[in-house]
């Protein structure tokens, strides 16, 4: 009987995969790790410091404020965009030239680059010559997102309902397309009310592309930048200011490299967390009881 | 409950139909009586489901009528003409359970709670469902599901029919003959008037007190799984009822002297007197002629009043077996019962004269006294 050759050549095949994401993620994360536990002020003097960075981030209570605002924002802007872009993607036509018309109008928000989306913001809201701004004054609201925390709070998740909710309607009108149209006969069939075709074909079939408007959606809005910076550069005050705001002001506005370091890997950690949780819970309602 | 006619019926999918194969049905008229098993049989593409659609309201028919109990409900949307329609492929609702799937139809039309769970234990009961009715529909296997979509047909005892379209084509073939018996009990019970579309003939006649046939957009031949096979009112009927089917072969009328006869290359093929007589009168001239496998008399011996032929070959096909024999170079069949002897190289058949139909342009020419009233061009209202 023939012994059992040994041969583990095969790994080779999975090397460039290695080394892509070698390259991609894993030695630009471990910078980050390296950071975080050093003090380095420059490549010959540095210090272990342990987790003495993530104690301070852990404490500093404008982070903290910073993390809530930013769980609010996030939420609020899915608990906006989600069922708003279901009902879009209800609405826009199926066939014909209106359903190419409808795709290209929808779309539109998603193709404008962020940057150009907060000054486009920032002009549209303006007071004096904007044209949301002006019509606010004119019908005698009171209405500053530069000056008054709730108009630039009000701005900053109107801004992003307006930029991504155009996903959630593209992803689901997807989605309902790909029902097959034998399930509306039969639902013609038994009689069944516009709400209940709603709640027990289209929803239930919607769940996948869902999961991914949601977790995009929760990651993308967790992560926000360049809108509200462009649009109210964090304020007033610190009222608009979210997390990557305050990364960025600790690491390049400051220099703080050591804490900021800790507190990326913090913010990493959180958004696999809360898309973890996210993904099981959907999971789990989903399955067969 | 109610009788279904269809008045001068016709479908197309076009917008300027101007030939008749723009037609997905062509032009019909028929009834479908009320109580009654009946089934659509054709092959794909023949316009069966389109028709159980238009029945159902799921597609407006482009011309003419579709009548319940007289009244015309072209105008009534599905969920208005309180139908039960069984699809091909199982549909589910996923989120829901078992019972709630089968209680979904009764629900929507705001039948008390007490009433949908006996009505739903019931249905249950009959499909074998029982043990499965906390499940969610979605963990379910595809035959089980079928069961449920079946179910969700059979619930509301009071609609005016139901209609089947393919239903047991996902099915296992032992659960379907069960189904099948299942379906025949309900419609014993219930009396409700179903249609049962299918391309198969055996899952026809065992459900279907009268097949429609459906060719070309057009019910060719209505009639019982006896009257499809005796007496086949068009070539496809012949065709396409029966295992294997008709054999066909092209005669020509010939004055011989006083007489008429029809001969097959050299052969005079006997029929009726009557027959001819129609034949000449009608002025065709070429006829197609049909005859079953098992109307084929192959005699043991020589016999001068038999035509003289080839034996191609046999199949044994366990309880019986098929002849293929070479008639003036044509194949044809014939069903040999099991203790007849096996013939080879030339052996003598004949044509008994009541099994041997007359075809003139694809139609059945009838002279027999009973007269058939599913005469398909009286019936369909149609003329090629």
């Amino acid at each position: 009987m023939q012994t059992k050759v040994e041969n583990n050549k095969a790994w080779f095949l999975v090397l460039p995969v290695f080394l892509i994401v070698a390259f991609s993620a894993i030695i630009p994360l471990m910078t980050v790790v390296n950071y975080s536990v050093q003090d380095i002020f420059d490549p010959y003097t540095r210090y272990f410091v342990g987790t003495e960075w993530f104690k301070q981030v852990m404490l500093d209570s404008r982070l903290h404020e910073a993390l809530l605002r930013q769980f609010i924002y996030s939420f609020t802007i899915l608990i906006i965009e989600v069922p708003l872009g279901i009902c879009v993607a209800l609405m826009m036509p199926t066939k014909g030239r209106g359903a190419s018309l409808a795709l290209i109008l929808v779309a539109i928000p998603l193709l404008i680059p962020w940057n150009v989306v907060g000054t486009i913001w920032q002009i549209f809201g303006r007071a004096d010559i904007g044209l949301f701004g002006a019509f606010m004054s004119s019908i005698g609201v009171d209405y500053n997102y530069a000056s008054d925390p709730t108009d630039a709070w009000l701005t900053v998740v109107l801004m992003d309902v307006w930029h991504w909710t155009p996903l959630v309607a593209l992803l689901c009108y997807s989605g309902l397309r790909a029902i097959p149209e034998v399930y509306y006969q039969a639902a013609r069939i038994d009689q069944a009310s516009r709400w209940a075709v709603f709640r027990y074909i289209q929803l239930p079939k919607l769940t996948n592309v869902l999961i991914i408007g949601v977790l995009l959606r929760f990651m993308d809005s967790f992560m926000i930048y360049t809108e509200p910076f462009v649009l109210t550069g964090g304020g007033p005050g610190s009222s608009t200011t979210f997390l990557s705001q305050s990364l960025v002001q600790q690491a390049i506005g400051q220099f703080d490299l050591g804490p900021a370091a800790a507190f990326s890997l913090v913010y990493f950690l959180i958004i696999l967390l809360v898309c973890w949780v996210f993904y099981t819970t959907i999971m789990n309602m989903q399955k067969d009881k | 409950m109610a009788s279904i006619t269809l008045n001068a019926l016709a479908h197309t999918y076009t917008d300027n139909p101007t030939k008749p194969e723009d037609y997905a049905i062509r032009e019909m008229s028929h009834v479908w009586e009320q109580g009654g098993a009946f089934a659509l049989l054709g092959p794909s593409g023949c316009g069966k489901s389109t028709l159980l659609n238009i029945i159902s309201g799921l597609l407006e028919p482009s011309h003419g009528e579709v009548l319940f109990d007289g009244k015309r409900v072209n105008e009534l949307k599905p969920e208005e003409r309180n139908i039960a329609q069984v699809f091909q492929f199982p549909v589910v609702y996923d989120t829901m359970t078992v019972f709630d799937n089968l209680a979904f139809p009764l629900r929507n039309i705001g039948v008390p709670e007490y009433k949908v769970k006996s009505k739903v234990y019931e249905v249950a009961e009959i499909l074998e469902l029982s043990d499965q009715l906390k499940r969610k529909a979605k963990g379910l296997s595809a035959d089980q599901k079928q069961k449920v979509s079946m179910g969700r047909g059979l619930v509301r005892d009071d609609v005016s029919a139901i209609l089947f379209d393919e239903p047991l084509t996902v099915i296992d073939p032992q659960l379907k003959w069960k189904l099948r018996r299942k379906l025949k009990q309900i419609h014993e019970q219930f009396n409700i008037t179903m249609v049962y579309v299918t391309h198969d003939q055996l899952e026809a006649s065992t459900f279907a007190d009268k097949i429609a046939v459906m060719y070309n957009g057009q019910i060719v031949q209505f009639g019982t799984p006896r009257e499809l096979f005796e007496n086949p009112a068009h070539t496809f009927v012949g065709y396409f009822i029966g295992s294997p089917g008709m054999n066909f072969f092209e005669a020509e009328l010939k004055s011989q002297g006083e007489k008429e006869a029809l001969m097959f290359g050299d052969h005079e093929i006997s029929v009726s007197d009557a027959m001819l007589t129609r034949l000449k009168a009608m002025g065709a001239n070429k006829v197609t002629l049909g005859i079953r496998p098992e109307f084929v008399h192959v005699w043991d011996g020589k016999n001068d009043d038999a035509f003289s032929v080839d034996v191609d070959y046999v199949e044994d096909l366990g309880t019986y077996k098929i002849l293929s024999f070479l008639f003036q170079g044509q194949v044809m069949k014939a069903r040999l019962s099991e203790d007849q002897k096996v013939p080879s190289g030339q052996i003598y058949v004949s044509f008994p004269e009541q099994w041997t139909k007359v075809y003139v342009d694809e139609y059945l020419v009838d002279v027999s006294d009973q007269a058939h009233s599913e005469d398909p061009k009286k019936e369909t209202g149609h003329a090629n």
